[in-house]
């Protein structure tokens, strides 16, 4: 976990992407959907950074849109002090060689008609690497280093488990020996068992490759186990950041709170103990989020404010921040000396800091609260 | 809703005015002799052909000519180069026979085609769906003009029987029983080659919708088979069916079952339109496929928007 | 006071493929009492899923083969005829899956798809029927119930269907729900009210639910007896806190020690079970757990009943290691330690 004292190896600055809706007889753009709506963060070298949230929160889109495997609306994304938002294939090309992505679905990210061999090799005959025989090589090599034996190299997919075929993908995003990884639920489909022998692989890849991961999921506990901070979002808006255990310790933000609240414990004793916090509703559409706040029509401690100013990201100390009017868990004085960060969205007023807390609270119900 | 009905109806007109185009430009880049010639018919002299030449304009620039055609067509007066009738009123002089021939036999492939499609599913693997696959298969490879000749053969001409009559199309105002017993052999055949077919789809379509989870939810609350079979399986199968059939319609309708109504002899737009072909004249086979590609686009339409009222997921676009 | 509703006895079933005969399922027991949750926990394989669609009588096929007995209200499920089955699926015992978005007739509207259900067991006509299908999305909280009754299954979110779902399963008042993983495809926030809706539901209709999942977390809350299933056997089964507290089989152990858990601090590394799953064509001799096992002994390679081997009664385990043995392996395999038992 060592930070590079040149800067972040990538860093997202106010990145909307928007997914337009068309309609009428020319196909005319009628509305959008909100994917991601101003998304600002760092991630340094050698780093974990865990991106959570439910469905439609945009963390998806944001991990796409970041490996420019989508274009962003608006936002710059610096990767390696280079600004490559708006690079073509062309530019894009070399850089494919240092960010790469592992996908969620085992069964449908590898084409089935091909080999496993082929599949990992492709990437290292794209850009010409080696010749025949030193790719070769090197693809037994990184079967054996996922925990596959070279012997798979004839193989098809279908021969193959969800663990295993995840460990394929895996091995494929590594063989160009990539800086970045971007993993989007990358053992959401996996059993327990497997899950954490994935998750264990995951650690032993990035001490070897000094990889820097930003790991997409929506558990929160297996987000805990990986990462070094975690982002979540809600409605395409990034509402906390904070390093793993003060998000864990100390949430700031009442979804941060719910999220940890809802995540089931297995622990019977301590399960029936807890104050669970259970949301009402669904998840508004990105097509029409609401106003001000985009969690206030879902939150227990809303207030007008809530509904008609959106809350600037604010830094509250030691690299924790969160964006809401009434954040839990602050006492009086971190209150009074707070200022908006910059990565607080364009949109949210700055000067709009919060005033007074709306309480302590501990979700997991360990009794550690601050 | 409004807004689709007029992107579609723009784009049928777009489609139209590229089938002429296409048309006429194949004509004029496949040789095939001079029309000119045609027109002043056999032991025409030199001069008459020049003459037929100057007043059809065949001297002019294709773009001319082009011009003069749509001309025509817009006004009703397009004429065949060999028979010098008018092909508007050969079209639709054609139109009972091959909407007899498309109505009846739709019918048929339709009722049919399920019937063959159902019961193969449902017993998918035992010797009754082998066996229905065999015929259906038969039936996609049998040419129909193979067909045709061999049933007037047998069963109209006295290879083996007379009932049927041989050829020819009665009109259904000059005698109902006539009409039906001269379309018998035609839809029949024309049907088995659709039968085979659309069997083989909606069985497709079935054994992969009883592995669908809705299926197997329907199982667990407790419905007979039947049900299921009927509201839950059969229903989403058929949507495709119903797409494939409103454009295999359309295109018989447009006069597509060329070799049919030939090979029985019912003179209806199909046969004009061999008939065309064949002396290689332009005029009808401008007409007929025009008529045809009406037809389709029509019924494009009406099949979008009815599989957007069979599957609620989808809107019409 | 609790009535017992149903009696597994020895289930097993086999299915013949065209690689071999696949055993699903073997030697499963376990009752059910009204009122009660039971929960059956297991990955991929472990037929935990065979189990709960074999009661149902979903997996009666030509190439199936049941043994033992399923006993409800006297009747064994396994034999009786296919028309008796569809009488008891949806009236007697009612079932929801995993996926509620392809668990959902997509051409019908929800509330047809309810009130089909409740026409097919009860003599109901078209207009009562749709009333009570309206009553249902109610009692599931679902808002405006006179409108959304009328939606089709890709109007509602994903909690919004697995509760109309569970509207439609409960809609004959069956006095079994039987949840197969109904909360794995949902996020986090729904599927917390999903169970806090089932917990609910199963007290209002006085029914019993067995809820199958592979998540720990989830039955630790809600199940008050749980089975833990392994390659088509049940390798423990005890009242929730027992097996929690005081769990008896590496399985257990193992499926404890490898989910990252929140309440504890974080693990350097998380523990896992090496090797994958047994094939269910060509299982192991002895324990079926014995080639994954590191605590695995010469006795092993002969299969271990399931039986009571702790002193609390009910709660029993496949695993021949003595108690005292097991208690002092599992602390170390489950790092993180364990709590103490009650």
């Amino acid at each position: 976990m060592s930070t590079n004292g040149g800067g972040p190896l990538i860093a997202v600055r106010h990145v909307k992407k928007y997914f337009p809706i068309r309609k009428g007889l020319l196909q005319r753009e009628v509305a959008r959907v909100h994917a991601v709506d101003d998304v600002s963060f760092e991630v340094q070298e050698g780093e974990t950074l865990g991106l959570v949230g439910e469905s439609g929160c945009g963390k998806s889109t944001l991990g796409r849109t970041i490996v420019r495997l989508l274009e962003p609306t608006a936002g710059e994304i610096v990767f390696r002090g280079q600004e490559i938002e708006n690079f073509g294939a062309r530019r894009l090309r070399p850089l494919r060689r240092e960010m790469q992505m592992v996908f969620q679905d085992p069964y449908a990210s590898l084409n089935p008609r091909k080999r496993v061999g082929t599949i990992i090799g492709d990437p290292l005959k794209i850009h010409g690497i080696g010749d025949r025989a030193s790719r070769k090589a090197q693809v037994e090599e990184l079967l054996e280093t996922v925990g596959l034996s070279p012997e798979h190299y004839n193989r098809f997919p279908h021969e193959f488990s969800g663990g295993q075929r995840q460990r394929i993908g895996i091995a494929r995003a590594l063989a160009l020996r990539p800086k970045l990884i971007v993993a989007d639920e990358p053992v959401s489909a996996l059993d327990v068992s497997i899950q954490s022998q994935m998750l264990n692989l995951l650690e032993d890849l990035q001490n070897e490759f000094h990889l820097t991961y930003i790991f997409v999921a929506h558990d929160l506990a297996v987000v805990r186990h990986v990462s070094d901070r975690i982002a979540v979002m809600y409605l395409g808006k990034l509402v906390e950041l904070s390093p793993a255990e003060e998000l864990y310790q100390r949430p700031i933000m009442p979804y941060t709170e719910a999220l940890l609240s809802a995540v089931p414990i297995p622990d019977p004793d301590l399960a029936r103990k807890r104050k669970r916090i259970v949301l009402e509703g669904d998840v508004p559409s990105p097509i029409n989020p609401p106003s001000g706040c985009r969690f206030h029509p879902r939150c227990r401690y809303a207030t007008q404010v809530c509904s008609e100013i959106e809350p600037p990201l604010v830094d509250y100390g030691a690299g924790h921040l969160a964006a809401c009017h009434h954040p839990l868990n602050v006492d009086a004085a971190t209150l009074a000396s707070v200022q908006a960060a910059p990565e607080s969205p364009a949109a949210a007023d700055a000067a709009a800091l919060p005033h007074d807390s709306a309480g302590e609270s501990d979700p997991v119900g360990t009794g550690s609260s601050s | 809703m409004l807004t689709f009905l007029v992107r579609r109806i723009i784009g049928a007109i777009l489609v139209m005015a590229a089938v002429t185009f296409i048309v006429f430009v194949i004509f004029i880049v496949v040789p095939g002799g001079d029309p000119a010639e045609r027109i002043a018919g056999k032991n025409a002299n030199p001069q008459n052909i020049i003459n037929i030449r100057h007043d059809w304009k065949f001297d002019k620039p294709f773009y001319e000519q082009y011009w003069v055609m749509l001309d025509k067509m817009f006004t009703g007066t397009l004429v065949s180069y060999t028979s010098q009738q008018n092909v508007v009123s050969q079209i639709v002089q054609g139109m009972p026979a091959t909407f007899s021939l498309t109505i009846g036999a739709g019918i048929i492939w339709l009722f049919f085609g399920i019937m063959v499609g159902v019961i193969s599913a449902v017993r998918a693997g035992r010797w009754s769906d082998r066996l229905i696959t065999v015929l259906a298969l038969i039936g996609i490879s049998l040419p129909v003009f193979w067909l045709g000749i061999v049933c007037r053969y047998y069963l109209a001409e006295g290879g083996w029987l007379t009932i049927f009559p041989d050829g020819e199309y009665t009109g259904i105002t000059q005698s109902p029983l006539q009409w039906f017993y001269h379309l018998i052999l035609p839809w029949l055949v024309l049907a088995v080659l659709f039968i085979g077919f659309y069997g083989r789809v909606l069985r497709g379509n079935m054994l992969d919708t009883i592995n669908e989870d809705y299926v197997r939810t329907a199982r667990a609350k407790g419905l007979p088979q039947r049900s299921i079979l009927i509201r839950h399986v059969l229903r989403t199968s058929l949507i495709p069916i119903v797409t494939l059939f409103g454009l295999d319609f359309a295109s018989v309708l447009g006069g597509g079952a060329i070799l049919t109504e030939t090979v029985f002899d019912l003179h209806g737009v199909g046969q004009y339109a061999a008939q065309s072909i064949n002396n290689f004249d332009l005029p009808p086979i401008m007409g007929v496929t025009l008529y045809g590609a009406f037809f389709i686009t029509i019924f494009s339409v009406f099949v979008d928007l009815f599989y957007a009222y069979l599957d609620p997921r989808i809107r019409p676009t | 006071m609790s009535e017992r509703l149903l009696e597994v006895k020895d289930l097993g079933v086999d299915f013949t493929t065209e690689d071999g005969v696949v055993h699903a399922v073997d030697g499963v027991s376990f009752e059910l009492d009204r009122g009660k949750v039971l929960g059956i926990v297991g990955e991929s394989g472990s037929g935990k899923s065979v189990t709960a669609m074999t009661i149902m009588g979903l997996t009666r096929d030509i190439n199936a083969r049941f043994r033992g007995e399923v006993s409800y209200q006297g009747r064994n499920l396994l034999e009786i005829s296919d028309t008796e089955m569809q009488n008891f699926r949806g009236n007697e015992i009612g079932m929801i899956f995993q996926d509620p978005m392809t668990s959902l007739n997509p051409v019908y509207r929800i509330g047809e798809q309810i009130a089909e259900a409740i026409r097919a067991h009860e003599h109901v006509d078209k207009q009562n029927a749709h009333k009570r299908a309206v009553e249902l999305l109610r009692q599931v909280g679902i808002p405006n119930p006179e409108s959304r009754v009328d939606d089709f299954p890709h109007q509602f979110s994903g909690g919004m269907r697995q509760r109309a779902m569970i509207a439609m399963a409960l809609s004959c008042n069956p006095a079994i729900l039987i949840a197969d993983e109904p909360t794995t495809a949902l996020d986090v926030t729904i599927q917390a009210q999903i169970v806090e809706l089932i917990s609910k539901l199963k007290d209002d209709f006085n029914s019993a639910v067995i809820m199958i999942t592979h998540d720990l977390g989830v039955v630790a809350d809600i199940a008050d007896e749980i089975a833990v299933m392994y390659a088509g056997r049940i390798v423990e089964r005890g009242p929730t806190r027992e097996l929690f507290y005081d769990p008896q089989h590496p399985y257990t152990w193992g499926l404890l020690g490898s989910i990252p858990r929140l309440d504890r601090a974080k693990q350097e590394r998380l523990h896992s079970i090496t090797g994958a799953p047994p094939s269910l064509i060509q299982l192991p001799q002895g324990c079926k757990f014995r080639p994954r096992c590191p605590h695995a002994f010469e006795k092993c390679k002969e299969e271990p009943a399931l039986e009571n081997r702790v002193e609390t009664p009910g709660h029993l385990d496949r695993c021949w290691l003595d108690v005292e043995t097991k208690r002092s392996l599992r602390d170390a395999t489950i790092s993180g330690d364990q709590t103490e038992a009650a």
